[in-house]
């Protein structure tokens, strides 16, 4: 297969299954096998091309022209080939993991689940592999018009209101701000091809450098930049694994690629470094990364603390385009893979505990440890990893971003991150300690069936939760071990 | 020989086609006559369309009389454009039209309806044809005549209120366009448009003149509902039948708009009408005025189809904002809206059609969980409302593109701003219709509702899948839109 093959099929396989699993509808073993079987297969297809991008080729495909002079058109780079083998990747095994969630969770309407589901990933492939802004707003709507569905998932008036909160700050901050920064740009630079050292130089006054940058930071909503957060915890109404793939991996990645690409390609990183255009976007990452911290801390719904705790890390991304230094760049595109594995783990982690004994608030997790191990165990390695300690993945992304902050002289940030990972400690860490050493609460606080909460034994969730976790647990170890090979792939970015 | 005349032929054919419907008196009958002749019609517009993109500017002298002293139809890529997507709403819409006039009036009007639609379509197909500016009166009195008696026959007795309404302002427009062309005249002694566009410029500051503007102005404006002359609209387009609606929200304010720039940027000039006059500072404010005012207004509706006129108010201030850019991508969005715009309008009318079909109302209490047992038809809902927010890949996107391109082009920041805003608001009136759509049961009317008849679904997803196919492949409507926009910004004035 041609790599431009390649590209169009991993895009065309999701969207495929879409139609048929509205067809095998009423046969829930065929659907989601044929669900299993088409991540396996988009994965493969996205992984056909990075030999290709390790070699420094970069598969290219455009499609058609959407207006006279600006194609719906495809490339392959270093960012968008992680991106998107994360993305594909992990839909596998979310896939597998959501099979487990839906249906011991008694979940209705599992085929509209699984047909949004499979949608929202060709979105999220779309803007990993986009060559020009215009590609890529395209697919970035998509995806939020996507996944309104999945979040709305339930029905129920509270997913309505966060279907609301979702889709108001998604498209107000994409239309408003994203939307007339990408119209600003192919009218100053007069092209929207992400170029290797940007298309702004000289284009634009500095002054208006910094509007521009402030409109792209803010107009990409989905990288959940302070004062625009709010969507993600309103997004937790849906389904776990919807909040597993897509709100710790998939479409929150999707906005921070925005940001590093667009700083990346757009600006080019000697123009932020020349004109310092971005030092205020380190000190909005900072606090953000310091303040939803704080947040987390706040939250007894584990869900709701994860979602913070994901609006903290994805600021870290935005951190090291901001800073601007090779180190910090290689570590935002680092982060994007270590704190998937990481935050993916703890999500499905969440979803475990809900499905096996019917907790969601942090306060009952106590002495959970004994009937749910295995799960408890994996929320610990997905923790470290978060938190960054060694011998996990987040260890190292964390160490190229403080390392890019001192290239940069911003030596503020390097404590920043290092508050931030106590902060981590702090608010992570209390959730198995709970779990492991608390004797287990009296059964009269349970709402729900009651009769999940007496069991002494080992009562862990379904198989096909369990494994799911255990593996992407088991991926933030390897990723310590095989940090090298990501940071070769990410490396030509910044020559 | 046969395309020689195809300029007068596809106003022809209708006009003697009415009064045939009149005769075959059974309704069935008249509709199938009535529908052979717009798909004529329509194929005519196609090749009269693709000649002019071909050879450039088509001129046909009436009974061979030579301008000024006859009847010139003059068709350049603007107004073939223009007669094509007329010509186009009317084949598709007449498609879609038995089962919902059948079920909306009584037999014996039917075929008078259909006689009626034919001579509306002759009119706003003769007004966008016509290169005469008294011609084009006589087509827009044809036009607005037939639409009263169109909106009149709607199922509900405040429509004759509604059309008594429309007729009254439509009238005045009217009637101030006839004085303004009285005014021109008497300066000129012409009325036909190039000779005018010559012969007024040395009299262009003259009082006469400037008062024939100001009539000009105000009489097309109120045709086109531009903000605040719109209030014949909403009444009009809520009470007219479904198949009335749905034809003259995608056509009538849009052949209007047509007039307006064919005056004041081809007849007039635009350094007349924009440098001299500054009429761009009058109509960028009005139209971002009626894009807020009119959006917030749907907003509060709990009619849709009161919602979608008052969005078609919004939509015109959108046009309007093109036109007073002065720009090819100003007047190039302009252009390519009123197409965009009508394919989806049609398409939401055209689903309020077959939600009345079914459920008697096409109120927002009544579609509680209609997602469920229409799913085809909201499904088309859906797409045209995704289209009028303007979400990439349907043709709201490309407008909303060129329109903002045009403000940045002009340096006019916070006008760019203010389009972009304005979207947002469609976002909440299109999405309390989802709402109710989908996240409710079906109680009430929608229990017992079945899907939409085929014969209905066909014709609403061809313009709902039009939304799509040129949302993401711009580049026919955006290449000739453009290429109007250029033929405008040149003038009429040799």
């Amino acid at each position: 297969m041609s790599p431009e093959t390649s590209i169009l099929v991993s895009l065309l396989l999701p969207l495929a299954t879409c139609p048929v699993i509205g067809l095998v509808g009423s046969r829930p073993n065929v659907r989601d096998a044929i669900s299993f079987i088409a991540g396996l297969l988009t994965f493969g297809t996205v992984l056909t091309l990075l030999p290709h991008v390790q070699l420094g080729v970069y598969p290219a495909l455009s499609l058609f022209e959407i207006l006279p002079g600006v194609s719906l058109a495809f490339r392959v780079e270093p960012l968008g080939m992680i991106f998107g083998l994360v993305a594909s990747g992990l839909w596998i095994v979310t896939g597998v993991y959501g099979v487990g969630y839906m249906r011991g969770h008694h979940e209705v309407d599992q085929t509209r689940f699984f047909f949004f589901f499979a949608f929202a990933i060709t979105a999220a492939l779309g803007v990993a592999y986009a060559a020009n802004l215009l590609t890529l707003f395209v697919f970035y709507e998509l995806l939020t018009l996507s996944t309104y569905p999945l979040v709305t998932h339930a029905r129920t008036p509270e997913a309505l209101r966060g279907g609301r909160i979702y889709l108001g700050i998604l498209l107000s901050t994409s239309v408003a701000f994203l939307l007339l920064a990408v119209l600003w740009t192919y009218f100053a630079a007069g092209t929207l091809d992400f170029t290797p050292g940007g298309i702004l130089a000289g284009k634009v006054d500095t002054p208006a450098l910094y509007v521009l940058l402030g409109l792209f930071a803010f107009g990409t909503g989905k990288a959940a930049l302070m004062p625009f957060h709010r969507w993600l915890p309103a997004a937790m109404v849906a389904p776990t694994p919807v909040s597993a793939l897509l709100h710790a991996v998939a479409v929150v990645k999707a906005g921070v690629f925005t940001v590093l690409k667009v700083l990346v390609y757009v600006f080019g990183i000697d123009l932020l470094r020349d004109t310092g255009a971005s030092v205020w976007l380190m000190y909005v990452a900072g606090g953000t990364v310091l303040m939803a911290s704080l947040v987390a801390m706040t939250k007894d719904n584990l869900k709701a603390r994860l979602a913070y705790s994901t609006i903290s890390q994805l600021s870290y991304i935005v951190l090291g385009a901001a800073l601007a230094t090779p180190a910090a760049i290689l570590g935002g595109g680092m982060h994007i893979v270590m704190h998937a594995f990481g935050k993916i783990t703890l999500f499905f982690c969440a979803g475990a505990i809900n499905v096996a004994l019917h907790k969601t608030e942090i306060s009952d997790m106590r002495g959970i440890g004994r009937q749910m191990p295995f799960t408890m165990f994996a929320f610990i390695i997905g923790s470290l990893s978060v938190i960054g300690v060694p011998p996990m993945g987040g260890s190292w992304s964390k160490w190229y971003l403080a390392l890019g902050a001192v290239d940069s002289g911003q030596l503020v940030f390097v404590g920043v991150l290092m508050v931030s990972s106590l902060l981590n400690i702090a608010y992570l860490m209390p959730v198995p300690i709970r779990a492991f050493f608390s004797t287990p609460a009296p059964a009269s606080t349970g709402h729900g069936d009651g009769s999940h909460q007496d069991h002494e034994g080992l009562h862990e969730a379904p198989l096909l939760m369990v494994v799911p976790l255990l593996f992407t647990a088991l991926g933030c170890i390897v990723l310590f071990f095989f940090a090298g090979p990501v940071y070769r792939l990410l490396e030509p970015i910044v020559h | 020989m046969f395309l020689q005349h195809l300029p007068i032929l596809q106003i022809i054919v209708p006009l003697m086609a009415a009064p045939v419907c009149v005769l075959l008196r059974r309704r069935e009958r008249s509709w199938a006559f009535a529908l052979l002749v717009s798909w004529v019609v329509f194929a005519m517009s196609v090749l009269l369309l693709q000649r002019v993109l071909l050879e450039g500017t088509i001129i046909y002298s009436l009974g061979s009389w030579p301008a000024p002293w006859g009847i010139e139809y003059r068709i350049d890529a603007v107004n073939a454009f223009v007669v094509f997507l007329v010509a186009l709403i009317g084949a598709v819409v007449l498609l879609y039209a038995p089962r919902s006039v059948f079920s909306e009036l009584p037999e014996v009007r039917c075929n008078l309806f259909f006689t009626a639609y034919l001579l509306c379509l002759t009119g706003l197909m003769g007004m966008a044809t016509t290169g005469d500016v008294f011609n084009l009166f006589v087509f827009l009195e044809i036009s607005s005549l037939t639409s009263y008696a169109l909106i009149a026959s709607g199922p509900d007795r405040r429509a004759l209120r509604a059309s008594y309404q429309y007729l009254v302002m439509g009238t005045v427009g009217a009637t101030f366009y006839v004085i303004g062309v009285g005014l021109l005249y008497m300066m000129t002694g012409t009325l036909n448009m190039v000779d005018l566009a010559e012969r007024l410029q040395p009299v262009l500051m003259t009082r006469t003149v400037l008062a024939a503007f100001a009539f000009l102005v105000v009489g097309i404006s109120l045709k086109l509902a531009l903000f605040p002359l719109h209030l014949w609209l909403p009444n009009a387009y809520a009470y007219a039948p479904s198949v009335v609606t749905a034809f003259l929200a995608a056509t009538a304010t849009k052949v209007s708009i047509y007039v307006f720039v064919r005056f004041f940027y081809g007849i007039f000039g635009t350094a007349y009408a924009f440098d001299t006059l500054s009429l761009g500072g009058f109509l960028v404010p009005l139209g971002l005025a009626g894009i807020f005012v009119a959006s917030l207004v749907a907003v509060f509706q709990t009619n849709i189809k009161r919602m979608l006129a008052y969005s078609s108010i919004a939509q015109v201030g959108y046009m309007m904002v093109g036109v007073g850019l002065v720009s090819v991508s100003g007047l190039t969005a302009t252009l390519v809206h009123l197409f965009n715009h009508a394919v989806m309008k049609c398409a939401l009318f055209l689903a309020m059609g077959c939600f009345i079909l079914r459920l008697g109302s096409c109120e927002l209490e009544d579609l509680r969980g209609i997602g469920k047992r229409m799913p085809v038809t909201m499904a088309a809902f859906v797409a045209g409302g995704l289209s009028l927010i303007g979400v990439p890949l349907t043709v709201g996107f490309i407008s909303k593109w060129y329109l903002v391109l045009g403000a940045l082009e002009r340096g006019w920041w916070p006008v760019a701003v203010l389009i972009l805003l304005g979207s947002l608001i469609a976002v909440v009136y299109v999405w309390r219709v989802v709402e109710v759509a989908y996240f409710h049961e079906p109680t009430g009317k929608t229990a017992a509702a079945t899907e939409a008849p085929l014969s209905m679904l066909i014709p609403m997803w061809l313009l709902a899948g039009a939304t799509f196919y040129f949302g993401i492949s711009a580049t026919f409507t955006s290449g000739v839109a453009r290429r109007g926009a250029e033929v405008l910004m040149a003038g009429l004035a040799p």
